[in-house]
């Protein structure tokens, strides 16, 4: 590889795992509260993407908008999908299977999935979309001799912070934040403490669902959507969940960085084995860690 | 008696039909090629294990006739089939030895992952694999005649008619064993089944080979129906069919993955005739159903006796807490 590009290697990755790292968020809050892996989350980000870059285009249509409300089409897009797609799942389907096998549940959701998958296809088309008016308006920025767009260097990263900092914020200092905890320790005790676990799990539902479909909506100013685009997502933002450890928020953040930075490294190096870099991270760190890096060992229940 | 009966006289139906008019043979063989498949699905979801990824064993198995075939003209069908098996069970074996370290969520999201990558690395490597185009291979000999296409047909036909009755009795056969019944202990209690000295990842390991095995015949029998492999075998859509028809036929007997084969073809029939376009729409909506209204699968449903010892008196014997 050429060592010139090595920084635009870095920035790139660097702005990948910020992707990759909101829709993670997402899938593992769900599960760390819940026990329930999204398999529809894939979903969400690919109607997330979809819905933000209609929207896109629906305001520019209409004249000349400004560039902070191109921004904030594209996180009013994801509240709107998050909001609607969370609601309807998580009332429509999660709410019966609550008490079933984990693998149940599991397929539930990829029941869902599949249904959504379709559904995307027929209202948006097999045609790829984008925005990268998006990108294009908020210039560039040139670090070490390398010529990179705003929003990239500095949009997605700032935005998949702010997500950590604000989710940990919630859940440590707010009062809906430590129900969340206290469900995700003990869903009966904390009803009969008065918690309202239904609700708080509708709660964390939708937060994560907006997470996943922020993800993809954040993503169409730089890429163009095509139909399967939710199915790579998913199965790629398990492998960081798999290789921090279900329900690990501080060690989603470090695997998403660390699989993000080897998959630009390897799209520089060697094209060939960019599908392949994550899982064989996953791989990896599993075989050492079987659940993940940053899990704790449990005691096992018999 | 009576799912060895509906089995007789099921591949007797469909043995007739495809005699009387050549056209159903087709839809019969791809049937049996899914019911194979959804029957390795079976064995591991008898351990509570449901994999996302078996597709790929169907595809190993593809590409091996494919090769083969193209390496060596000439090539007995029968043998072909017999290799292609040998490599899915090899290939099943070496990541047996990885994913049986997982349960539940783990194991098939990893098997759906390696899947993944499979699919994606055939689609790479144009020069030895045909990208997506994938690969041709010519017409070869079944049991040492050279048929023409009906004969060809029959002769598929007669092969996994065959190969699913055996195949569906050994399943059976070994969900009675006692390996079998320490498979199913995997899902009941895993601490239990180590306590009485039996290693749970070996017990699964050797289930896994045995599906990894049955989906390779199933993709075996379709490439050499179709005389063309393509990455789209592994694709994962289809592995989702195979659990789907598993889910659909229950794990309680072998004849299930059969007949939720049937119903997965009916339904393709009314989905390509009236929705086109919305496969894995109305796929996803019978899954969701079924695991709503009767999670058990057909053979859960029907009369039919699992040849395992009656479960009553297991369950009888468990005690209260159980969760683990």
């Amino acid at each position: 590889m050429n060592l010139d590009l090595l920084p635009l290697a870095l920035a790139d990755g660097f702005s990948y795992a910020g992707l990759l790292f909101l829709v993670a968020l997402g899938l593992t809050l769900i599960f760390g509260v819940m026990g329930i892996l999204n398999v529809a989350h894939g979903a969400l980000y690919a109607f997330g993407g979809y819905a933000a870059a209609s929207l896109v285009q629906f305001i520019m249509s209409r004249g000349d908008p400004p560039s902070i409300l191109l921004v904030a089409a594209l996180f009013v897009a994801a509240l709107i999908v998050g909001v609607a797609l969370g609601c309807l799942l998580e009332v429509g389907l999660l709410r019966r299977v609550q008490d079933k096998d984990p693998i149940l549940q599991l397929l539930i959701t990829f029941g869902a999935f599949l249904i959504l998958d379709d559904l995307q296809q027929l209202i948006w088309g097999g045609s790829p979309y984008t925005a990268s008016e998006v990108s294009g308006r908020l210039g560039t920025i040139e670090l070490f001799g390398v010529t990179y767009t705003v929003y990239q260097l500095l949009l997605i990263p700032i935005v998949a912070l702010c997500a950590y900092g604000l989710l940990q914020y919630f859940l440590r200092h707010t009062r809906i934040g430590r129900q969340v905890i206290a469900v995700t320790h003990n869903a009966e005790v904390a009803t009969a403490l008065g918690i309202h676990a239904k609700r708080i799990r509708l709660i964390t539902f939708i937060v994560g669902a907006i997470l996943g479909a922020l993800g993809g909506a954040l993503s169409v100013p730089t890429t163009s959507l095509v139909p399967g685009v939710g199915t790579d997502m998913i199965v790629l933002s398990f492998s960081v969940v798999a290789t921090a450890g279900l329900g690990q928020i501080t060690g989603a953040l470090i695997a998403a960085l660390m699989i993000g930075m080897a998959r630009s490294l390897a799209v520089y190096t060697f094209p060939e084995f960019e599908v392949v870099v994550p899982y064989l991270i996953m791989v990896l760190v599993l075989l050492i860690r079987p659940y993940g890096l940053f899990t704790v060992a449990q005691a096992r229940k018999i | 008696m009576f799912a060895a009966i509906l089995s007789l006289v099921g591949a007797a139906i469909c043995l007739v039909l495809g005699l009387i008019f050549p056209w159903m043979k087709v839809p019969i063989i791809v049937g049996l090629c899914y019911g194979l498949a959804a029957l390795g699905v079976t064995v591991l979801m008898r351990a509570g294990q449901v994999s996302f990824g078996h597709a790929m064993y169907a595809c190993i198995a593809g590409y091996t006739v494919a090769f083969l075939a193209r390496a060596y003209p000439g090539l007995d069908g029968l043998l072909l089939i017999a290799a292609s098996v040998v490599a899915a069970v090899v290939a099943g074996a070496l990541i047996g030895l990885f994913v049986v370290r997982y349960r539940e969520i783990f194991f098939g999201m990893l098997n759906l992952a390696l899947s993944m990558v499979f699919y994606s690395v055939l689609g790479k490597f144009y020069e030895i694999t045909g990208g997506t185009d994938g690969l041709r291979l010519e017409r070869p000999p079944i049991a040492g005649f050279q048929f023409d296409r009906p004969g060809y047909e029959t002769a598929l036909l007669v092969t996994a008619l065959s190969a699913s009755l055996a195949l569906g009795w050994l399943v059976q056969r070994y969900s009675g064993s006692a390996a079998g019944e320490a498979l199913a202990g995997i899902k009941t209690n895993e601490t239990r089944l180590e306590y009485l000295g039996m290693s749970a990842r070996r017990i699964l390991w050797n289930g896994y080979m045995i599906s990894a095995g049955l989906c390779g015949l199933s993709g075996a029998l379709f490439v050499l129906l179709q005389g063309l492999v393509t990455p789209e075998l592994g694709y994962w859509v289809r592995s989702g069919e195979f659990v789907f028809i598993a889910i659909l036929g229950g794990a309680q007997h072998a004849l299930g993955a059969f007949m939720g084969a049937v119903v997965f073809q009916a339904i393709q029939l009314v989905g390509t005739v009236l929705l086109p376009g919305t496969w894995k729409m109305l796929l996803g909506a019978t899954l969701i159903i079924v695991i709503l209204v009767a999670p058990t699968g057909i053979t859960g449903v029907l009369p039919i006796k699992s040849w395992s010892k009656p479960r009553e008196r297991k369950l009888a014997l468990r005690p209260v807490a159980e969760k683990s």
